[in-house]
């Protein structure tokens, strides 16, 4: 049911755990499932140049989180926002239908992530 | 190595019973209704499989109705008695630990207009006859429970209930699909009424069901038509299907004690070297269980995830998180023990069959704790449900 892009982020995810040093950190609750991801990022002159995340859900969900974590990598945060779970979703060549509310998992983590940052920036 | 250990899903085709049902495939195609030898060879099949599935359950054959599936034979009982007891009062028990195929004519019932009540069991999934006592009303018609529950595997006091219900007049109806051809089933000793029950849970092919219908037990058919099964259920008979649900039960009853023996023993080991794992929760009943099924929920991780990540071994399971579920909600079942949903979310069963192996089991204790280490080492909760709340707006705490 899954397509080869999503087995090969759930089998072998890519920047997995946590980041103590992180400058945003963005966690989301599935309300749908009940799975939550979280997710942390070091930015760096408005770049994201590095993100980690863990994931309680399905392998979608995994996968998705992998699969964001290498996207935003090297993006500044504008682009970043502009990753959709559609977009999520389509680098992983597709999800089933009832596995696409996975995918808003990690884009509204990433976009709370952000938030966290800029509102910790805000402080300083 | 690839072990199946999803036996409550399915069960393999049985080669024997493979060879009783080719000829009804091939030359032996006639309508049991046929007055010509054709016809008669197939009524002839049909009555032999119909008095090996009663020889298994104990009944006669007579009492015996082919249906086309336990669903189907779950449909029948439940709105079948119904109907054809409504004046007398409209009032249904079914239990949570129950089949969809029971609960969702349950609630077509209720639209109906009748009532139904919902009997929770105990945190091993265990009903206790007393609150089926409870529950009953001067307007009980009915009364459903589950044999055994392919969920958790526990096994329910359906002979107390079926007297509980005989002392009051109630019909009492069985669902038997994941005990009969894994334990000793005697529906004169259970006392039931009706028993449903379907021949590919003992290695019997997929398409053929049963329902057990007590001498002089009335009922309205939920398939009208032709005076197939003696008016009960209508429709040209399914033989070569019906022809190896007789051939499984035939073989199942000679060989019950020594697969259940079989199927014990690989559940024990597994069920030993599983606990040893931390923060893994044993669900269903210890003891009062189906031999061949072994259930758990896995902490801080989530169903489909292992699952899939075993089948990536050749390990083939089930389970009953919420995402692995069409509806993307927790097991009902698990629920209704009391089971949070954060932690049902980790639920994972294996039930076992006459081919699984020793070696299948040590090899699966080699690899399941890895997989379970590598899925809680990309989990947030790893070291705990700490923090639960601030993500998931829809897990409750513990
Ligand atoms: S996160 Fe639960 S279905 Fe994907």
């Amino acid at each position: 049911m899954y397509t080869k892009e999503v087995m090969d982020h759930f089998m072998n995810p890519r920047n997995v755990g946590e980041m103590p040093d992180a400058d945003g950190i963005g966690v989301e609750g599935n309300p749908v499932c009940g799975d939550v991801m979280k997710l942390f990022i070091k930015v760096k002159d408005d770049r994201i140049v590095d993100a980690k995340f863990q994931t309680f859900g399905c392998g979608a969900a995994i996968a998705v989180s992998s699969m964001i974590t290498e996207m935003v990598k090297g993006k500044t945060l504008d682009e970043a926002l502009e990753i959709s779970k559609e977009k999520v979703a389509e680098a992983l060549g597709g999800l089933p239908p009832q596995k696409m509310h996975c995918s808003n998992l990690g884009a509204d983590a990433l976009r709370k992530a952000i938030e966290d940052y800029k509102s910790k920036k805000r402080q300083n | 190595m690839e072990c199946y250990f999803d036996h409550v899903a399915t069960n393999p085709l049985r080669e024997e019973v493979l060879e009783a049902m080719m000829p009804f495939l091939r030359e032996e195609f006639g309508n049991p209704l046929s007055v010509y030898p054709l016809g008669i060879k197939a009524r002839e099949a049909i009555e032999n499989a119909r008095a090996q599935v009663a020889g298994l359950i104990n009944s006669k054959p007579s009492e015996i109705v082919f249906t086309s599936s336990g669903a189907e034979a779950n449909n029948f009982a439940l709105r079948g008695i119904a109907l054809a007891r409504q004046y007398e009062g409209k009032h249904v028990i079914v239990t949570r630990m129950e089949h969809h195929s029971i609960l969702n004519p349950a609630r077509f019932l209720e639209k109906l207009g009748f009532t139904v009540t919902y009997v929770n069991p105990d945190k091993y999934g265990f009903i206790d006859p007393d609150s089926i006592k409870k529950a009953i009303t001067d307007e009980t018609i009915l009364i459903s429970v589950i044999h055994a529950s392919p969920e958790v595997g526990t096994i329910e006091p359906v002979k107390e209930i079926a007297q509980i219900a005989k002392e009051r007049n109630i019909t009492f109806h069985t669902d038997g699909v994941a005990t009969v051809g894994n334990i000793p089933v005697d529906v004169k000793d259970l006392g039931v009424d009706l028993m449903s029950m379907a021949a590919h849970q003992f290695y019997g092919p997929k398409g053929a069901g049963a329902l057990y219908i007590r001498e002089g037990q009335r009922i309205i058919p939920l398939i009208f038509g032709g005076i197939q099964e003696g008016g009960r259920r209508a429709g040209t008979e399914n033989v070569p299907a019906i022809v190896g649900m007789g051939k499984a039960a035939e073989i199942t009853k000679e060989e019950l004690h020594r697969k259940m023996e079989h199927v014990k023993k690989l559940r024990d080991r597994l069920v030993d070297g599983v606990m040893k794992i931390d923060n893994v929760h044993f669900t269903g009943h210890p003891e009062n269980r189906l031999p061949g099924h072994a259930s758990f929920c896995v902490e801080f991780i989530e169903g489909e995830g292992m699952l899939l990540m075993l089948s990536a071994k050749g390990i083939y399971a089930a389970s009953g998180s919420a995402c692995t579920s069409k509806a993307l909600k927790a097991s009902p079942v698990l629920l209704s023990m009391g089971i949070p949903s954060h932690v049902a979310h980790g639920s994972i069963v294996f039930s076992f069959g006459l081919e699984n192996t020793m070696e299948q089991i040590e090899y699966t204790l080699e690899e399941f704790p890895q997989i379970i280490k590598r899925l809680r080492e990309l989990s947030p909760y790893a070291k705990g449900w700490e923090g639960l709340e601030e993500g998931g707006t829809c897990i409750q705490k513990k």
